[in-house]
């Protein structure tokens, strides 16, 4: 809209708005349906195609992508450039080790927590395990902002890998694997189909969280704060206050993320917390346009399935990754997301 | 009656710099108090202070009588306190009528609420659309803030300040960089806000002071040299001097 229709009444400035909004609505109604069917026919397309690995690549991305939407909730959203994410990552992946480890052991955490091969309740204690660990860091980082919290969050994560490297009862450098994958209620996660489909639940379950959040009051004050801090204070908001709780809504999801992916692999280790996976996990929204919804799925299934195809083509692979990861971010400002804004019909 | 604002021995060092020195000054409730002086007066610092977001170093700041010297910019805001910018301060990446209806929002309580849609609170939207409406800016309500021009912006931080249902409104210099019918504009909307609300106005614009204000307060260096209605302020020599001497070309 230009300045010229400015001296519009109200009524007709907004109707050719409106007009467009429900084409948008269709057109992007459609594609979300084409991609939702992709993901739930997924497996059936494989056995089709006799492409067994696409399965866990497509794990894999689902497994992502909840980080990187947690990742986003606090980077895109609410502007706290976090470097220590994959904290909350590995925390996650270490709840289901360390149970599944004194399950088999018959034996308990500092003696007084039980083991435990359900995966139910290997998720529910990965994110409360995560939550906890975010209040802590988050409560700490957020007297800071700008570099310094970079700083402070990645000093977090990094003390938490060397806590990991050094915890040698639970593997240290090495990782601690699990002979076999948790136990769902019922259906058999030791399906690689049948965890494929929880994983896309849990992922359609944490997008459509973090779609209520953004839009919600919490959101709109979250995005107030990126914004401009100052007139959030100035409406008498507790800055702080709402940050912590983007902050530790977001390491739950991380911990959702990484137990998910300790399941997947049966296996944890210090790598899942170190400062690369933050970083990666940062490449996965930004790439796929942070402050957006669609971002970090675009940017997770993209980051995955140029990793996978490229390291089966060289050697150099991280090299190729970094040319592609560059052309994107520098020649299309708001990454992936914006790209599919730019198709014909999609929002000016 | 309590004074809705009362400052006592107000202090403010910067170093060696005394930006704010022994500042005291009643403000009646329904009234407007006018602060002027050169520029480096110290006007906005002090402006600062009462709304919190600089900490003084001594003295005392009393809303309706309760000190809030001590507390946070934003609780001072919940208990009544609201204020615009020299600069003005807004989401720029949310619509006209998303400003207001956010400080409107965070009025009705606490924003801890994660499920339904902030934009579907018609209570917040209904209030914004008539502040909006009272300061002449509803044909911009589904604008982007980033479109809206300076003189627009100064009008919707004055009803972002007006939707937190201030009792005290403190406005930093809003005629700034605002053009002569802007200003007049301005002028007309805290004419009729007066009475309703309190207010203290920072101000270089004299026909906007001398028009608007029921008692004037000038600060010289970080001091009140003299406080009168305006035919007091005009006739006295040492602000003559002081101020308006120089201010005038």
């Amino acid at each position: 809209m230009t300045s010229d229709s400015l001296e519009l009444k109200p009524r007709q400035a907004t109707g050719p708005a409106a007009g467009q909004t429900s084409s948008i609505l269709t057109l992007r109604g459609a594609a979300a349906a084409i991609a939702v069917a992709l993901l739930l026919v997924l497996p059936a397309l494989v056995a089709t195609f006799n492409v067994p690995s696409v399965v866990g690549l497509g794990t894999q991305v689902l497994i992502y992508a909840i980080a990187a939407m947690s990742l986003n909730l606090v980077l895109g959203y609410g502007g706290m450039v976090t470097f220590g994410h994959a904290a909350f990552f590995g925390l996650g992946g270490y709840a289901v080790g360390l149970l599944y480890q004194h399950f088999s052991e018959q034996s308990a955490f500092l003696g007084l927590v039980p083991g435990s091969d359900s995966l139910a309740v290997a998720l529910a204690v990965a994110m409360l395990v995560s939550g906890c660990v975010a209040a802590i860091i988050g409560s700490l980082s957020l007297r800071t902002s700008g570099v310094p919290f970079i700083m402070i969050t990645l000093a977090f994560a990094q003390m938490l890998f060397f806590l990991f490297v050094s915890l040698k009862a639970y593997g240290g450098d090495d990782g601690l694997m699990m002979r076999r994958r948790d136990v769902a209620p019922f259906f058999n996660a030791r399906d690689d189909i049948n965890y494929y489909y929880i994983c896309l639940g849990l992922a359609a379950c944490w997008f459509m969280l973090t779609a209520c959040i953004v839009r919600s009051r919490f959101g709109f004050v979250l995005s107030g704060l990126r914004q401009n801090e100052r007139r959030m204070v100035a409406i008498g908001i507790a800055p702080n206050r709402y940050r912590l709780v983007a902050f530790i809504i977001a390491g739950m999801g991380a911990g959702l993320a990484g137990a998910l992916m300790a399941n997947y692999l049966r296996f944890v280790s210090p790598d899942m917390m170190h400062w690369t996976k933050s970083g990666e996990l940062m490449m996965m929204v930004i790439l796929g346009g942070a402050g957006t919804l669609i971002g970090p799925l675009l940017g997770a299934a993209a980051m995955v399935c140029l990793e996978t195809f490229l390291a089966a083509q060289t050697e150099n692979w991280q090299l190729y990754l970094g040319f592609i990861l560059l052309a994107i971010v520098m020649l299309k400002r708001g990454g992936l997301a914006a790209i599919l804004d730019r198709l014909p019909g999609a929002r000016p | 009656m309590t004074p809705m604002l009362e400052l006592r021995g107000l202090s403010k060092h910067f170093g060696g710099l005394t930006a704010t020195d022994n500042v005291s000054l009643l403000v009646p409730t329904g009234s407007l108090h006018a602060l002027i002086g050169p520029n480096g007066a110290g006007k906005t610092t002090l402006i600062n202070q009462v709304a919190g977001d600089l900490h003084h170093d001594a003295g005392a700041i009393l809303l309706a009588g309760a000190e809030i010297g001590m507390l946070p910019a934003w609780e001072r805001v919940r208990h009544g306190l609201a204020r615009t910018f020299q600069i003005a301060q807004l989401l720029p990446q949310y619509s006209v009528l998303d400003n207001v209806a956010l400080a409107a929002q965070v009025r009705q309580g606490h924003s801890f609420r994660f499920f339904a849609d902030a934009r579907k609170n018609s209570g917040a939207r209904d209030q914004a659309m008539s502040l909006l409406q009272a300061v002449g800016l509803s044909a911009r309500a589904s604008f982007k803030v980033s479109d809206l021009g300076q003189g627009e912006c100064k009008q919707l931080e004055l009803a972002v300040a007006l939707a937190t249902k201030p009792s005290l409104l403190l406005l930093d210099e809003p005629m700034a960089g605002l053009s002569p019918l802007e200003s007049q504009e301005m002028i007309d909307l805290l004419t009729t806000l007066k009475g309703q609300v309190t207010m203290v106005l920072v101000e270089h614009d004299m026909d906007a002071v001398f028009a608007l204000a029921d008692c004037i307060s000038v600060m010289v260096y970080g001091r009140v040299v003299a406080t009168g209605n305006s035919d007091e302020i005009k006739a006295d020599e040492a602000v003559r001097t002081a101020y308006l001497g120089e201010g005038d070309d």
